[in-house]
Parts: C-alpha cells; sequence; structure tokens
C-alpha cells in the first residue's frame, strides 16, 4: 500500500504502524508517532493498522529553542 | 530605601514554576550553536537549569540523531522544556504535545502557536485553544504569548500557571517592544511567575526585564548566535542575577530636576562673590 512517511511517498507491506516503524529502522531509538494528524502513543503502534493513504509522523528529539 | 529593608535582597529568592524550585532564572535554548560541545559549554556556562527541545522528524538515512541528541541533554543535569515551534494550529500543537510528553518524560510543554512565518508572533486564539485542551490533559503549559492582558487572563483561566510574553519576535534580538504593555502585565499579575521569552538580544534587554520584576528568561538565539556563545551565556547570566537583584533591592524612581549626592552642607564658600 501507498502511504507517506514523514512528508514522503512509501510503499509498504507493513500491517500495523509498529510494523512500519521496524521496517523503517526505528526499534532501538527514541521516537514518538502520529497517524493522520492524531498521536499514537508507542504501546497503541501494533493496534494502529495502516490503510491506503495514511499520513504517518515519526518524529524524534531536536534542538529547540 | 530605608535601613529596615536592607539585607533583603540576601533572603531566599527561589523561583518556583508548577510547583517546582528553579535554581536558575535563565532558561535556555539548545538550537543554533556552532557544535555541540559550544551548547555544552554554553549551557554550563548559563547555569540554566532548564533547557528547551523540539521534536523534529526522524530519518532512515541517520536512524538514532535524536536519541544521541536526547542522550547528550540528559547529561547535562538539566529539565528539559519541549517547544511546540513551527506548529499553526491548536491541532498541530496538541499533537506535537503529546508526542513530545512521551518522548521527554514531562508533562511540561513550552506551547507556541505560531501566527505568521516572517513575524513569528503567537496566534493567541489558537493558543487558548490548545492550552485549554492540554491543561485539562495533564499538561503543565508554558504558553509563548503576547504581553496583551485579556490573552494572559484567557491563558490563566485555561488553567495556565505560568506566562512567557515575548520581547518581541523570536529571532530578532531587538529587546523589549513594548515596556509599557510589560510592566503592565507584571503588575497586572503580580502573583503569576512571567518569563519574557523570545526577542532578547543583549544581556542590558534580560537586565530591563528582570528590573520590571518578570521572574525569568528565555533565550537562545542570543548566546547561540555570539561570537563567543559561551562567554555571552556567562553574560546573561550575570545580567539576568544583577536584574533580579536590583529589582528586589528597590530601584530610585527617576526624577526631573538633579539633586546633589555630595551633602550640601559644610560647603566651603572659597568664591565669595558666588557666595553674595
Amino acid at each position: 500500500m501507498k502511504i507517506t512517511v514523514n512528508g514522503e511517498a512509501r510503499i509498504t507491506e507493513a500491517k500495523s504502524l509498529e510494523e512500519l516503524c521496524r521496517e523503517l529502522g526505528f526499534t532501538e531509538v527514541k521516537i514518538a508517532t502520529a497517524r493522520n494528524g492524531d498521536f499514537v502513543p508507542a504501546k497503541g503502534r501494533e493496534a494502529v493498522a495502516l490503510a491506503e493513504g495514511d499520513a504517518i509522523e515519526v518524529l524524534s528529539p531536536r534542538q529547540g529553542g | 530605601m530605608s535601613s529596615r529593608a536592607n539585607g533583603a535582597a540576601e533572603a531566599p529568592d527561589v523561583l518556583t514554576l508548577y510547583g517546582e524550585p528553579v535554581q536558575s532564572r535563565l532558561l535556555l535554548g539548545t538550537s543554533l550553536y556552532p557544535s555541540p560541545d559550544i551548547m555544552r559549554r554554553s549551557v554550563e556556562a548559563s547555569g540554566a537549569s532548564i533547557l528547551t527541545v523540539s521534536l523534529r522528524r526522524e530519518s532512515s538515512r541517520d536512524a538514532g540523531a535524536g536519541s544521541r541528541f536526547w542522550d547528550m541533554v540528559k547529561g547535562f543535569g538539566a529539565r528539559v522544556l519541549p517547544n511546540t515551534a513551527g506548529c499553526h494550529t491548536p491541532r498541530e500543537a496538541i499533537t506535537t504535545a503529546q508526542m513530545a510528553r512521551e518522548v521527554f518524560e514531562t508533562n511540561w510543554v513550552k506551547l507556541e502557536v505560531i501566527a505568521n512565518d516572517d513575524t513569528l508572533q503567537p496566534e493567541v486564539f489558537g493558543l487558548v485553544e490548545a492550552a485549554e485542551v492540554l491543561c485539562r490533559d495533564g499538561f503543565q503549559v508554558f504558553p509563548y504569548c503576547t504581553e496583551d492582558l485579556s490573552v494572559a487572563e484567557r491563558l490563566l483561566g485555561a488553567g495556565c500557571q505560568v506566562l512567557m510574553p515575548w520581547a518581541a519576535p523570536i529571532g530578532t534580538g531587538r529587546g523589549l517592544m513594548n515596556p509599557y504593555g510589560l510592566r503592565s502585565l507584571r503588575a497586572y499579575f503580580p502573583d503569576t511567575p512571567l518569563i519574557v521569552d523570545a526577542g532578547i538580544g543583549a544581556p542590558s534587554h534580560a537586565a530591563e526585564a528582570m528590573e520590571m520584576g518578570f521572574d525569568g528568561i528565555l533565550l537562545n538565539t542570543a548566546v547561540a548566535k555570539a561570537h563567543d556563545s559561551v562567554a555571552m551565556a556567562t553574560a546573561f547570566a550575570k545580567a539576568i542575577e544583577a536584574g533580579r537583584l536590583a529589582y528586589r533591592a528597590g530601584i530610585m524612581p527617576p526624577r526631573d530636576m538633579a539633586s546633589p549626592s555630595t551633602p550640601v552642607a559644610g560647603l566651603a564658600f572659597i568664591d565669595a562673590a558666588r557666595a553674595s
């Protein structure tokens, strides 16, 4: 299915948000996720099924003012 | 100042934000430094015990960059204040705050809802709306706001216990653009912690705000973009401390007419012509 991850188009077979994060290599890193503008807590990623056209955001700590 | 008041400024003077005592009245950003090492040394020189941080997109090409930054910041031993910088709508800010709470493991959030990319001024209607939602959700909100009294009242009504009015647009370094408005805000909310956030360019700007009675200063660019960030961090720390001390000591009101500081009594009348 075709989704976007951090604004970039991506073809994935991942069934869940958790599976997508593994596919992206974000397994041992500090991240937070959102699907279609809604926050998805880490514990909820496995239960969130991906759908065609989903917009996923994967954020991590950065410098800030 | 009466002798009764002398020494009052030596009494304990601890800033408390959401029930947490804060050691330094300088809150420092972690962005724009020439290098991580200069950031680290600047943080140490500033004495800041609260550092602002953000969330940005993680990249598969550099997976772990965020974790490395977070590990470094944790090593500073300071408390972090995640921001919602760049958010233009309440929904963006709320989602970002929720994500930040999970990653940084804190209920504190510096709430920014931006109205305009050129001025980076707060979008105050969206700010109040987001603050209401986040306060209900257990966040302890530090709203980046203007000096507008009615907006401040709405934010306090929403549950904010700290306000962070701007001095000038973010990154401009122009100092206190509306001293009257800031002074009014201070007078109107004497018991609310007020931290001037954004637009501070020079230590004198910070001292001016502290002399007005503001409780702290949040800044980033003025230190990070200084020729010598570490020295500038020290300069700001001293200015903020001096401004606070001066406020507590009681600054003399300005006068229109001159008044000699050297005693007039006992003055020798050497020129007889002037004495007559």
